[in-house]
């Protein structure tokens, strides 16, 4: 048998390789592809977790035809040669997805306003696809101390979802991990237990990889609303990384540094905490020029004026832009 | 008087020491199986036994076991499910503690069938004294040689531990008993793969609950199918039912699959009818996952045949009218009982257990618990009901486990069935609500 | 500290598991460290970590995972009474409710005398016999409870001290 197969996702086929998964697949299609809250290519053993990205599995596979019973995590499912999804053109898959949107919404604090991951939050970006205009949770919502873990690094884990993608990355990328989940249930916590701080070269990736706004960079706490930043593809010599980062400026100022991300948001490089948090003059890199983050993102919005040929002719465009 | 594959010696003085067992015939199965039956003709007789899954999922354990991966160079386990935690059901505590040596025959036999040298029985860490006694009856069987190297001068060498739970009902569930086997937290895990290719320690491992492994030896003994010729279809053999709840005679049967729900429930052999000359509202007959069901249906299903404790018949009518065998912990309710307390009781069972792994599990078990709660103390509205329905759906279905379906199951059936009652307490909450209780009993832990 | 016959006894319990895999120890050696000290303290979890070679957080995730394992200190006689369904169609609320007025606690709480602590537990597979509670450290159980039943269990555990 041949180490490609095909997969027909909403009506696209596709050939993949043997062993790659029906969420990898929509994602080389490359549209309406199913979201990812826990699931993280960078990260082993991560997904399954958070259910946003179920899909109807239709038909397993040519030699067995038959659909599945339930829907499956696209994440973790393994696409078979004639397997047949059905991810947006279902409504079953829409039905259940809205429904764990409110799942991870009833006790999410919903402090958008006030919250530092406002703007590039994929729970932000879900709600909008998935959510609802008005909530039917009329109980107490849980609620956790802020904690500071490190002097970089904050814990709200009263936004967090449980993703469990900062506690596989301190065991897969630190060499001893002092935070993981406590308790259980939806008590669980993100947490250190006793009094501690996370600490070690690589720990500031956490905030990178965390899809909600539970880990931020304190020392990029409250600056500014991302949309009003502008992003920089930057490099330095690094002895402990490659050094391929992001400077967010605000005029002349690094106001933060974080990773690469691909347009899936997944890091592409791990950067150290040096290169992050030590490194906040504009001196200290080689600025490649701006990040392209994509059409979608609000962060792409009223970010570079566009070139003004004659402010006489162009007055649409410099509206546009503001 | 039906017939007992379990319990026959059960009132054997000293049933519990390894020579009286063996006076009864206990081990014959071991030095059968060894001495004169391969591991393939062991699977075989299983297989056609009929045997099926006796923790409540009833999934033949003949297919389950020839799913182990054999190809594999990997050691193979077999891990014996006594996490015994779904309300209503007490049948494996009441099997170990009278008959250790029953699931300890049962382990060696089943374990020589599977291939596995190394074997655990993980029992929930609540009953310590139960683990005392298996550990004690492992000792007798070590020194009569029928555990440890080469057994009964045989090639065959197992050894077999008692692993001990921490209070988890998640971890009766199979990958999540694994997880805590290893030490972890009792997180299931996303499937496939199964335990059968990739278990305890990423190797080919068997789970199977107590009663399962401990029906081995008779099927050893009589054939499997002597074992297949007792009950109805696939319904073979015989069952032990937990009967609780307002009952006249509470306690651990053994049933021939196919007497009749009513037999079970009125026969003085069996539950002796209902407790203080009441009228039967309700039973939940598998254990507190299992859809509830009103007397009229419980008894005869929606065609009007006799229902039967059978797989098939319990499960006649699917989800509308019917409701499943599970664990056979069944569970009585007179009409004095209040469907709504027992529900939002319930739900605070699954919403306490739910690891919170996954997102539909950890918030949906919650939710559904505070709406219940409100509507039990008299503060809920008529939509709420249909908002618990709408909840439940949404996580059915939807999780890494079966806990999500164990949790739904109970909200969506008590509603369908009971829909007046919730109805009743929204309406005239004062009437319903139990005022003698002036508090609320606070969460454990 | 754990005594040098635990660390023995621990030393066993390893060895029922394969090369590599003596994280499999961690409940038994948790049940043990309990027993010892009544409740798990941080240092006692620590300790622990050390004795199996694991990470702090590593014992930390799991001990407050699992509901037997207290990790505030509690009094000497731990009861534990069945809440859930089936123990409730027999009268396990109200039982709850003798025990708090009987011992002038709430759930979750300990007596001044520092004797007993009182909990509700979810179901011990004990519904034919209920209502039933057990009583840690040990975790005997205690069936077909009735008011009578708690005064005299009462008596006697006040009675060993």
């Amino acid at each position: 048998m041949s180490d490609q197969i095909k997969i027909t996702i909403d009506g696209e086929s596709i050939e993949v390789p043997k062993g790659t998964t029906i969420l990898q697949a929509a994602r080389m299609i490359g549209k309406n592809y199913p979201p990812a809250m826990c699931y993280y290519t960078p990260l082993k053993n991560t997904g399954g977790k958070c259910r946003v990205c179920l899909v109807k599995v239709a038909q397993a596979s040519e030699a067995n035809p038959r659909p599945m019973p339930k829907l499956v995590a696209s994440c973790l499912t393994q696409a078979e040669h004639g397997m047949v999804v059905e991810n947006e053109s279902s409504p079953e898959v829409l039905e259940a997805r809205n429904g764990v949107v409110e799942f991870l919404l009833i006790n999410h604090p919903l402090d958008c306003p006030v919250c530092d991951q406002a703007g590039e939050c994929d729970l932000q970006n879900l709600s909008f696809e998935h959510g609802r205009s008005e909530t039917r949770y009329e109980e107490g919502r849980r609620e956790f101390d802020k904690i500071d873990i490190g002097p970089f690094i904050q814990l709200h884990m009263t936004r967090c979802i449980l993703c469990y993608r900062c506690v596989y990355l301190a065991d897969q990328l630190t060499e001893k991990r002092v935070h993981g989940v406590i308790n259980r249930g939806d008590v669980s916590e993100i947490s250190t237990y006793i009094q501690n701080a996370i600490e070690n070269d690589f720990s500031g990736n956490i905030i990178d990889v965390c899809p909600v706004g539970a880990l931020t960079d304190k020392t990029y706490r409250f600056k500014q609303r991302v949309w009003f930043s502008k992003p920089f593809d930057a490099h330095r010599d690094c002895p402990k990384c490659t050094g391929k980062s992001v400077l967010w400026m605000k005029g002349q100022d690094i106001i933060r540094i974080t990773s690469r991300k691909d347009k899936f948001g997944e890091v592409i490089d791990f950067i150290c905490n040096e290169c992050r948090f030590d490194h906040k003059e504009p001196h200290h890199w080689v600025i490649e020029g701006p990040r392209d983050m994509g059409e979608e993102s609000v962060i792409s919005a009223n970010k570079y004026e566009l070139p003004v040929v004659s402010p006489a002719v162009n007055v649409d465009a410099k509206f546009v832009s503001e | 008087m039906g017939r007992k594959i379990l319990l026959e010696h059960i009132d054997v003085p000293g049933i519990q020491t390894l020579d009286v067992y063996r006076k009864m015939g206990g081990y014959n199965a071991v030095t059968k199986a060894i001495k004169n039956m391969s591991a393939d003709e062991i699977v075989e007789e299983v297989k056609k036994s009929g045997l099926r899954g006796r923790g409540g999922a009833g999934f033949p354990t003949g297919m389950k076991w020839s799913f182990l991966d054999k190809k594999s160079d990997k050691p193979r386990y077999l891990v014996c499910n006594a996490d015994e935690s779904e309300p209503g059901t007490f049948k494996d505590r009441y099997l170990m503690e009278k008959l250790p040596h029953i699931l300890i025959e049962g382990m060696i036999c089943s374990s020589y069938a599977l291939g596995a040298n190394t074997s655990y029985i993980y029992v929930r860490g609540e009953m310590m004294y139960v683990i005392k006694i298996l550990e004690k009856a492992i000792q007798e069987a070590y020194q009569a040689g029928f555990l440890g190297k080469n057994i009964l001068g045989s090639d065959y060498s197992l050894d077999l531990y008692v692993q001990p739970g921490g209070g988890a009902y998640i971890c009766g569930e199979e990958t999540a008993l694994l997880e805590s086997l290893e030490g972890k937290r009792g997180n299931p895990r996303n499937k496939p793969p199964f335990p059968a290719l990739w278990g305890l320690y990423g190797c080919p491992t068997v789970v199977n609950n107590v009663e399962t492994i401990a029906d081995v030896p008779w099927i050893i003994n009589n054939g499997g199918e002597a074992y297949a010729g007792i009950g109805i279809g696939k319904s073979t053999g015989t069952k032990l039912i937990s009967a609780c709840g307002n009952i006249n005679k509470p306690g651990v049967y053994e049933i021939e699959l196919g007497i009749s729900v009513e037999e079970f429930l009125n026969s003085d052999e069996y539950c002796g009818g209902i407790a203080n000359g009441r009228k039967l509202k309700a039973v939940v007959a598998g254990g507190s996952s299992v859809p509830i069901l009103p007397a009229d249906l419980i008894l005869t299903t929606a065609n009007g045949e006799k229902r039967l404790m059978t797989y098939e018949s319990l499960g006649d009518g699917g989800f509308v009218s019917g409701t499943m065998l599970g664990s056979g912990g069944f569970i009585v309710y007179d009409d004095q009982q209040c469907i709504v307390r027992n529900l939002w009781n319930f739900t605070r069972f699954y919403h306490h257990e739910s690891c919170g792994q996954c997102s539909p599990c950890r918030e949906g078990t919650g939710w559904m618990e505070k709406v219940l709660h409100r509507i039990e103390n008299g503060h809920g509205k008529l939509s709420d009901i249909d908002l618990l329905v709408d909840v439940a759906k949404k996580i059915e279905g939807k999780t890494i486990c079966p806990l999500g379906e164990a949790a739904a199951w109970p909200v969506a059936s008590a509603i369908r069935h009971f829909r007046a009652d919730f109805e009743e307490h929204v309406r005239n909450p004062d009437s319903c609500v139990k005022k003698h209780l002036h508090r609320e009993m606070a969460h454990a832990h | 500290m754990f005594s040098e016959s635990r660390l023995n006894q621990i030393n066993e319990i390893v060895k029922r598991y394969p090369e590599g895999r003596h994280k499999s120890a961690l409940l038994p050696v948790l049940h043990l460290a309990q027993e010892d000290h009544g409740w798990l303290s941080i240092d006692t979890m620590n300790e622990v970590a050390g004795v199996l070679n694991l990470e702090p957080i590593e014992v930390y995730e799991v001990a407050s995972f699992y509901t037997m394992f207290h990790l505030k200190p509690v009094g000497k006689y731990v009861l534990e009474v069945c809440r859930t369904g089936p123990c409730c169609t027999v009268g396990a609320e109200e039982l709850v409710q003798y025990i708090e007025d009987k011992l002038h606690i709430q759930v979750g709480e300990t007596t001044a005398d520092g004797l007993f602590t009182l909990k509700t537990v979810e179901c011990l597979a004990a519904c034919g016999t209920g209502p039933v509670l057990q009583i840690g450290p040990e975790y005997k159980y205690r069936e077909n409870l009735t008011p009578q039943k708690i005064d005299e269990l009462i008596d006697e555990l006040r009675a060993k001290g």
